[in-house]
């Protein structure tokens, strides 16, 4: 991408450089206090990774009760409270600051070519934000955990017994975590770039970490202030949402969508950025289509704003409001297809290595385009009215978060590992967790469009026996699902333990980061880079066995 | 009956209502001229998002074998990076396809939201945890009855929270809104059993807060509603008021075998002395059972949160004897 200026001799092993970010200061006190971006979203990962272990264990004790209807191992109250805590955890605490915070803050500066983001207090700051909310959820899990559902509708929220406050608590200071985040991105993207990064030469994982940032830090504020005010009628009785204080009910939804559906984006978009790195760097290809790719990001983020409502087509909205969201959300379609095309062009006639992050990548592929084409159905009026508020809304945004948003984390993860830690993974046991993660997903929501359109209610403790059937497969998929995140963790973590072997690049990749050593050193960047090449631009870029990476062409290299 | 009834008292009974059998796989068996209005749509958008996936996993799988690479220094075969053309094509074709969704899916949803004027009229209360369905004679069932052939218009309130009035084999649903009135719609083509669940999350047994709906042939249902009149007028007052118990939701907080919810339990209730909050106490008589169903708020047992609801102008002074009685037997 640069003809870069890094002291040590160009695309040779890192192994030796004894001074990095993980090395540089030592102490406990020297992480928790940091302003190193890279040490910062290290920290950020070990606590996402945390929280959805948490999440996940909520999720296969939701599904073991699910196994057989009526009581299995909880009651009814437990297994409401299980599934408010696994959406909140999963929503809250995993999806929205995993990949802008934890794979974001590692690599952002690096692909712009900067020492840091442009605020590193702040970036602390929202870290602690992210513990401090953490903390409050898991409060409310100890004194008596909320039963509301992770959508707090009012006035169930109000009334119920179970400590709501924390939760809400929580989920408000994790606001302020995600805004500051946010924040901190836009003005790094526009001031921070290297010399001659245009905006055209951005990668797409910038622009997808820059219209989810606007998307932060525009939607935020509005779950803020309507979950204050959940908290004030709650606390001291007054009259919002409640309609027996006088509210409106409905209201709080238009209030809670009006975030929530941005916010489907803002776990969305980062992906499809990821995505657009891993695709064509193991297709060895320019990615097809940058412009189109990068603009509709933001064309998603600009019409995430406008379709909130077709999540309440049946909540007795006038038809004309419901017409014109349903129509807009059909626009989202657009761009959508747009990527989804273009990133299988990036493969015709491309030279395709099914290394692990490709192979999530693939499988992003595919869930993501039935988790999307599911998404018609209940964009359009009629058939929604019906689909609403099934399993066939569940099994839908878990293709899209779960399918989209987890895979592209863990293909990222496994992008960005080497550059992390300087440790190679195993890459067999990395394809085969990947493997058994694909299995277990589509084993696990797949059952659930079919028990969704033939009428199964969400958050249903007790059901129908003709459902029993979807809902074990379903269990049985949630538990491989389990298991393949667990070996790939372990796959993961046992890499830690080797010596740093990882060289500069061992993908071949054209992104700044990989033209500095693994892992890279405290300041990034000896020199500020110049870039005089799109990102996406893997010709000077040559396979060196000794290395087993990728080396710049000698010819191309100018001190 | 019975049946139903305990189906509410415990969540964890398997529920006894049937789906019925279905003739297409992913949806259940239509018993509504409403379903025309889902079903060939849902048809369409089913077979488009197959054929789409299709295409697209085909597309993956070849290039992956066709283009995968021998070693790491093998060069891509290709370079282009961009087709405005295609990409124009690939930007617009959708549009269509899925426009003609959006305009079928707002001409249906009009016609699901349009309520015929010559309907007929079943006001519906969603209460935690069940349905009550008052017919225009002014009976009220916990099951709906319904003739077919007949449109019918429902029109729907909440006494607590949220709830959704969900007919998946009529295909339509609609919230059922505290403190507002919502209202749907349907004509029931087949004489059947169908389920009724509430599809928004209410709490405790959300799930347990299915019924059915019995579609009736014409004369089968004038017969059915004037018996069921007949059948309350003449019913002795301990099992009138154990209809109250049930069709109002009592038993949510107010339990029969001494377990302590919400309320206090009405084991043993009636002759004790109750301490109250404000440190006075009362005795357990036909007055304070009468008061504490009218005003609920005016004595508090002590221990217990002012939880309840009136039930003022909702139950006639025949009801509230026969609750009397109710409870005067739980000893």
């Amino acid at each position: 991408m640069a003809s870069t200026t890094s002291t040590a001799p160009v695309g040779a092993p890192s192994a030796g450089a004894d001074d990095n970010y993980l090395t540089h200061e030592k102490g406990l006190a020297s992480w928790l206090l940091t302003l190193d971006h890279k040490r910062i979203g290290i920290m950020y990962f070990c606590c996402v990774i945390g929280a959805f272990a948490l999440g996940g264990l909520f999720a296969l004790l939701i599904r073991t009760e699910l196994w057989a209807p009526g009581k299995t191992i909880v009651d009814a109250d437990t297994y409401n409270q299980l599934f408010t805590l696994h959406g909140a955890v999963m929503v809250f605490l995993v999806i929205v600051p995993g990949i802008p915070a934890a794979l974001g803050n590692f690599v952002l500066p690096l692909h712009l070519g900067a020492k840091d983001v442009a605020f590193p207090k702040l970036n602390l700051m929202s870290w602690y934000m992210w513990v401090i909310g953490a903390c409050f959820l898991v409060s409310s899990l100890i004194i008596s955990a909320a039963d509301t559902g992770w959508t707090f509708y009012t006035p169930y929220s109000t009334t119920t017994p179970t400590a709501v406050i924390p939760a809400l608590s929580g989920t408000f200071v994790l606001g302020f975590s995600s805004i500051f985040t946010g924040l901190n991105f836009i003005v790094t993207i526009h001031k921070m770039r290297a010399p001659g990064l245009t905006w055209f030469r951005l990668p797409l994982f910038v622009w997808g970490l820059y219209s989810t940032a606007i998307m932060q830090v525009l939607a935020t504020p509005v779950l803020g202030i309507t979950l204050l005010m959940l908290i004030v009628e709650r606390a001291f009785g007054i009259g919002v949402f409640d309609p027996a204080l006088g509210g409106d009910p409905v209201l709080f939804q238009h209030f809670f969508w009006f975030y929530s559906h941005p916010a489907v984006y803002i776990m969305i978009v980062p992906a499809f950025g990821v995505i657009s790195e891993i695709i064509p760097t193991f297709s060895r290809k320019k990615l097809f289509g940058y412009s189109f790719i990068a603009l509709s990001s933001v064309a998603i983020a600009i019409l995430s704003f406008l379709v909130w409502g077709h999540h309440m087509f049946v909540s007795g909205q006038s038809v004309l409001a419901g017409s014109i969201f349903s129509g807009i959300t059909f626009l989202i379609a657009i761009p959508t297809a747009i990527k989804v095309l273009n990133w299988i062009s990036t493969m015709y006639k491309g030279s395709i290595h099914l290394d692990t992050p490709m192979l999530y990548a693939l499988m992003f592929l595919w869930v993501f385009t039935i988790g999307g084409l599911t998404g018609l159905f209940l964009s359009t009026m009629s058939t929604d009215v019906h689909l609403h508020d099934t399993y066939f809304v569940v099994a839908h945004f878990h293709y899209v978060m779960m399918g989209g948003a987890i895979t592209a984390f863990f293909g990222g993860l496994h992008y960005w590992w080497p550059k992390m830690f300087g440790r190679m993974y195993n890459e067999k046991t990395g394809q085969f967790g990947a493997l058994i993660v694909f299995i277990g997903l589509n084993l696990t929501f797949f059952p659930q469009f079919i028990m969704g359109s033939r009428g199964m209610p969400r958050r249903y403790y007790n059901y129908l026996v003709e459902y029993q059937p979807f809902h074990q497969a379903s269990t049985i998929g949630a538990f491989i699902l389990g298991m393949g995140f667990l070996m790939t963790t372990v796959s993961l973590l046992r890499s830690l333990k080797k010596k740093p072997d990882a060289p500069m690049n061992p993908w071949g990749s054209n992104t700044l980061e990989w033209t500095i050593p693994s892992p890279p050193a405290y300041y990034n960047f000896d020199h500020v880079p110049q870039v005089t090449e799109g990102p996406y631009d893997y010709d000077n870029w040559e396979y060196d066995e000794k290395l087993a990476g990728y080396e710049r062409k000698a010819s191309e290299v100018k001190p | 009956m019975m049946k139903l009834l305990a189906l509410f008292m415990s969540a964890d009974e398997p529920a006894t209502v049937k789906l019925p059998e279905s003739p297409f796989y992913w949806l259940p068996a239509h018993g509504s001229t409403t379903a025309d209005q889902v079903d060939p749509l849902f048809n369409y958008i089913y077979w488009v998002s197959v054929l789409c996936t299709l295409t697209l996993a085909v597309l993956v799988v070849y290039f992956v074998v066709k283009y995968r690479a021998k070693s790491r220094k093998d060069k891509p075969e290709g370079s282009m990076d961009h087709h405005t053309g295609l990409e124009l094509i690939w930007s617009t074709v959708p549009l269509p396809v899925v426009l003609a969704m959006f305009a079928w899916g707002f001409q249906g949803f009009v016609t699901l939201r349009t309520t015929p004027k010559d309907a007929y009229e079943i006001r519906v209360t969603g209460q935690k945890w069940k349905w009550l369905f008052t017919y225009p004679n002014g009976y009220t069932d916990d099951e709906l009855h319904v003739p077919v052939g007949q449109k019918v218009r429902t029109v729907m309130t909440s006494v607590d929270v949220v709830h959704s009035f969900g007919l998946p084999a009529f295909r339509t649903k609609e919230d059922v809104v505290p403190g507002r009135y919502t209202e749907l719609w349907f004509e029931p083509t087949q004489a059947g059993e169908y389920p009724v669940f509430c599809d928004q999350y209410c709490g405790t047994s959300h799930s347990g807060m299915i019924t059915k709906v019995v579609a009736h042939e014409r004369a089968d249902f004038d017969k059915w509603l004037k018996d069921a009149e007949i059948k309350i007028d003449q019913m002795p007052p301990v099992e009138l008021g154990k209809k109250m118990y049930s069709q109002n939701g009592c038993g949510a907080c107010h339990s029969l075998d001494g377990t302590t919810k919400t309320g206090p339990t009405w084991k043993g209730l009636f002759g004790s002395t109750a301490p109250l909050a404000d440190g006075t106490s009362v005795v357990v008589d036909e007055n304070y059972v009468r008061e504490s169903i009218l005003e609920p708020q005016a004595k508090i047992v002590k221990g217990f949160p002012p939880a309840m609801p009136t039930f003022k102008g909702k139950l006639s002074d025949k009801k509230i004897e026969g609750l009397i009685a109710f409870i005067k037997e739980q000893k």
